[in-house]
């Protein structure tokens, strides 16, 4: 039994002060990711064998431009919270563990802005 | 409090193992495959935004065995978490949780993907011109 009140239980949050955000952004990028990924399948189905040309004027069209942005988005929110998950699962060194958490945020975040570049210059 | 040195659950050692044990790794597995995989998109994408020579380039690993290999499982990866992902959110809303049912979804998951995988591929060689 508790002896925290209701209203201390759902203020505090837990540790992290952040409740159920973690795993409900997990969903709202798994929810998004299910149309997303069908499309993106379909597309390089569509695309094997195109050369340069052909795959520049597929990403350049703006229904594929911004499914590509909304894609790439998705993708890199969804893969940082769960690899962040892996390691706090299986690295138990406390520095460790934090390194590698900041790494893969800041790397998802990198990549996502250099994917997002080469849609927009394409694009453009 | 000394949390001192006691086991940490879960015990992987102490179960028999099963089908439904055996997909959760693997959704766990096909997502870090996943994340190698994105670094290969960005890769592709900058390679369209950089011109027809880095294009080829990556489009060059990409159609050698190896490229092959991996982009085959990669396909499956994505198939096979966006199947079971799809089976996770159906439990997020308390469906399909009882043990035949479990059991069942899991199946279903093991089959739709790797049916899809191969009809991907095949679909894809009929785009190049490959089959026909």
């Amino acid at each position: 039994m508790s002896l925290r009140t209701p209203l201390g239980r759902v203020r505090g949050l837990g540790s992290a002060k952040e409740g159920t955000h973690h795993w409900w952004m997990q969903r709202v990028t798994a929810v998004a990711l299910v149309p997303l990924s069908v499309w993106f399948i379909v597309s390089l189905i569509r695309l094997s064998g195109a050369d340069h040309a052909a795959a520049a004027a597929w990403l350049a069209s703006p229904v594929t431009a911004v499914l590509m942005l909304l894609t790439v988005v998705g993708v890199f929110h969804h893969l940082q919270l769960g690899l962040q998950v892996v390691i706090e699962d299986y690295i138990h060194n406390e520095a460790m563990k934090v390194a590698c958490v900041l790494g893969v945020k800041l790397a998802s975040f990198a990549l996502a802005i250099s994917a997002g570049f080469a849609v927009l210059k394409v694009a453009f | 409090m000394n949390s001192g040195n006691r086991p940490l659950s879960p015990h992987l050692q102490v179960y028999r193992w099963q089908w439904t044990m055996l997909l959760s790794i693997l959704h766990r597995a096909t997502g870090i495959a996943l994340a190698v995989g994105a670094l290969m998109m960005v890769c592709w994408l900058l390679a369209v935004a950089s011109g027809p020579e880095d294009f080829a380039a990556v489009q060059g690993f990409l159609a050698s065995w190896i490229g092959r290999l991996l982009l085959f499982g990669w396909t499956w990866s994505l198939l096979y978490h966006l199947a079971n992902g799809v089976r996770h959110l159906f439990w997020d809303t308390g469906l399909g949780l009882e043990l035949p049912a479990a059991r069942g979804s899991g199946y279903a998951v093991a089959i739709v993907s790797a049916v899809a995988t191969i009809a991907v591929w095949i679909a894809a060689y009929m785009a190049a011109g490959v089959l026909r």
